[in-house]
């Protein structure tokens, strides 16, 4: 190809325009560039690489063109480390020039990086569970569509109270924020029923072993709701079982005790144990099961919790782009129009609340065994579920957060 | 009363896991002089290895032992082809020890993925046993009974055997122990495949409590240090009864005084070494 003056005039042309307006030049024509924050190495791995492959089907499926507009993707691992987190999502904006930021996956990465993105404006579609990112300190520019840490274990202490008619419990989580979050929110939604939390445990996140806190547990209670993620709940499960207390103790669970991921590795030990979540690959909607299919398809394996979060966050992203006619370039419109959207996703209708929190179905479910796998079974849906149960937003706002001291535990028997 | 039986039990358990894990790290640091960094990386390899072992021999103890052989070959190369090559600069070789760490870490998240893998209890012990009116995990008590028969074996291995008497010369005085003849290099590849068989299959026997995941090489590392510092660097004995009383203080710790899990287990280790520098049994060397 010959450079003639012609052609350097277009170029420099077009260069300098691009120079002098740069967002007209990208505007409508260029493709979005998506940013997923997620972790493809060290103990959170698993997760985020499921997280990777929803997202990667999501597009492949519409041809990687969302609202006209073709889309590059951009993925970044923080190795689930929070500090790494914040360069990493700094280097997606500042080098790869994203648009909108798909993650980050845990808790503690979205809040290190909660200032960078207010500072950034960056568009961000979060699994994290914070609570406050959503409720006393909210982020502008930050939105969720899969759930707080208690969005789930409230409904859960509703069901397991009217219908598994449990009355004395003992919960065990994580020691980290969203363990806490989730046992408080199940515990005060318990306790306002009429039942009682009677044992509180939180071991470490990398507890070597479960056999003390085993040995401390009650027996004379009707259930043990587990808070623990990643591959904690089928480590406790797992010696639970080898302890003799299966049929003592009947334990129930949150929303990444039992996850799918888990359940491909785990046997008889974890049949009909109830679990709640925003998501089941068992959820019968025309949405969900071509997605789990073809997931099974690709991985020969279920969706669980993680490829389901970010499947869900894309549809919320395509609707969104839809109703601007493809224009992410107005951030502030991009903000508004997310959090006013209804959309129908993997995991049923979706909307959100004005503090940018998701308001959709929770699923109780059930371990059962389907094909010769185990299965996640819904057994019951709590509709259109907020952050904020069945209390109104400002009078749940004006309580502390959710943590290991609020709300006080008054029924712990020593 | 039946609580504090199990709690007893529990810990000793825990206990005779940790020596299973803290023996070789012992030894490699008291011969070699570095803390090496891959001990827990090599506890998880082992569990993995053993995993896909089990996958042809369908039995544990079988797994443990071809695990602990295909670890002390990954050991030795280890050894021999990179700490070699760093010899005499210690810091070198503990850095590379954790980047080794990574290595692996990474190199198990791509062949076993990121989901945590169980290994199945043999069916024989599967089922608890009833010890003075409680009931225990029987496999439990089989890894104590191991580790108890393991400690034995190090123990007549280097009180009673010519080897056993070059590593313990070569920890008490290295250079003497050149300068009369003993081949220090060679006893620092045995003493390295030695301390990586014993991870590696302790990753195995210790499987059907921990499970294999993405992690374990780190929860691990620090629990065979902690062992080692307290009982004394080099030392068997050390490393023995350290690893019971990490258990104790663990197991009643947390029952005790459950709001101090995170720091219970390195107070004792903190104490003792700002009385006694060298461990409970370790020895000054030169």
């Amino acid at each position: 190809m010959t450079f003639n003056r012609r052609r350097f005039i277009q170029a420099t042309g077009a260069g300098a325009a691009a120079l002098v307006m740069p967002t007209i030049a990208q505007s409508q024509t260029g493709p979005i560039r998506v940013g997923l924050m997620t972790v493809k190495t060290g103990p959170l791995a698993s997760g985020g690489i499921d997280m990777e492959r929803a997202l990667v089907q999501y597009l492949k499926e519409r041809n990687t063109t969302l609202a006209g507009r073709k889309v590059d993707l951009f993925v970044g691992d923080s190795g689930g480390v929070p500090a790494q987190a914040r360069t990493k999502i700094q280097e997606l904006v500042e080098r790869d020039k994203i648009q909108v930021m798909i993650g980050p996956l845990a808790t503690a990465e979205a809040l290190a990086a909660d200032d960078y993105i207010r500072q950034a404006q960056l568009l961000t579609l979060s699994v994290a569970a914070a609570e406050d990112m959503t409720q006393r300190k909210p982020n502008p520019w930050f939105t969720r569509g899969t759930s707080t840490s208690s969005q789930c274990s409230m409904p859960l202490a509703d069901y397991s109270h009217k219908t598994l008619k449990m009355r004395r419990m003992a919960v065990i989580a994580d020691d980290i924020a969203y363990g806490h979050e989730m046992c408080a929110g199940f515990m005060r939604v318990f306790e306002e029923n009429g039942g009682k939390v009677v044992q509180r445990m939180f071991p470490p996140l990398t507890v070597p072993d479960y056999g003390t806190y085993l040995a401390q547990l009650k027996t004379d209670i009707d259930g043990i709701f587990l808070g623990f993620a990643g591959s904690n709940g089928f480590r406790y499960l797992r010696q639970f079982n080898e302890y003799g207390l299966r049929g003592k103790v009947t334990p129930i669970g949150g929303m990444t005790a039992l996850d799918e991921a888990v359940l491909r590795n785990m046997g008889d030990e974890a049949l009909g144990i109830v679990t709640s979540c925003w998501y089941s690959a068992e959820i019968e909607n025309a949405i969900n099961k071509k997605f789990a299919a073809n997931f099974r398809v690709d991985w020969s394996y279920d969706p669980g919790f993680y490829a389901a979060a970010t499947y869900v966050e894309a549809a919320v992203l395509e609707a969104t782009l839809n109703a601007l006619k493809g224009n992410i370039e107005d951030k502030p419109s991009f903000m508004k129009t997310v959090r006013n959207i209804k959309v129908d996703t993997a995991r049923g209708p979706v909307s959100f609340d004005r503090y940018g929190n998701v308001v959709g179905n929770i699923y109780i479910r059930k371990v059962e065994r389907k094909d010769g796998r185990l299965v996640n079974r819904v057994i019951h849906t709590y509709p259109d579920v907020s952050q904020f149960w069945t209390y109104k937003p400002e009078e749940f706002l004006k309580n502390p957060v959710y943590s290991r001291d609020w709300p006080p535990a008054k029924n712990l028997e020593s | 009363m039946p609580y504090w039986i199990i709690q007893t039990l529990n810990s000793l358990a825990l206990g005779g896991l940790l020596f299973l894990l803290a023996a070789g790290f012992s030894l490699i640091f008291g011969l070699m002089r570095i803390a090496n960094l891959t001990h827990g990386s090599l506890y998880m390899l082992g569990a993995y290895v053993g995993i896909s072992v089990l996958k042809y021999v369908p039995n544990l103890w079988l797994a443990a032992i071809i695990g602990g052989v295909i670890m002390a070959v990954f050991g030795g190369l280890v050894e021999r082809l990179i700490l070699r090559a760093l010899a005499g600069n210690a810091l070198g070789q503990v850095l590379v020890t954790l980047g080794i760490s990574f290595i692996i870490a990474d190199l198990c998240l791509m062949v076993w993925g990121g989901d945590p893998i169980p290994v199945p209890t043999p069916p024989a012990l599967q089922q608890p046993i009833l010890v003075g009116g409680v009931t225990f995990p029987t496999y439990r008590l089989v890894v104590l009974a191991i580790a108890v028969v393991t400690a034995l074996a190090l123990y007549l291995l280097m009180d009673r055997t010519r080897i056993g008497a070059m590593i313990r010369a070569g920890v008490d005085d290295m250079q003497m122990a050149r300068a009369v003849g003993i081949p220090v290099s060679r006893l620092f590849t045995a003493v390295f495949c030695l301390g990586a068989a014993l991870a590696g299959a302790g990753g195995i026997i210790g499987g059907p409590i921990m499970s294999a995941y993405p992690g374990l090489d780190a929860d691990m590392l620090p629990l065979a240090l902690i062992v080692v510092m307290l009982g004394g660097v080099g030392s068997l004995l050390g490393a023995f009864v350290g690893s019971f009383l990490i258990g104790a203080i663990y197991t009643f710790g947390t029952a005790l005084l459950p709001d101090l899990a995170y720091v219970i287990l390195f107070l004792p280790m903190i104490v003792v070494i700002a009385f006694r520098p060298t461990g409970l049994f370790g020895r000054q060397s030169v």
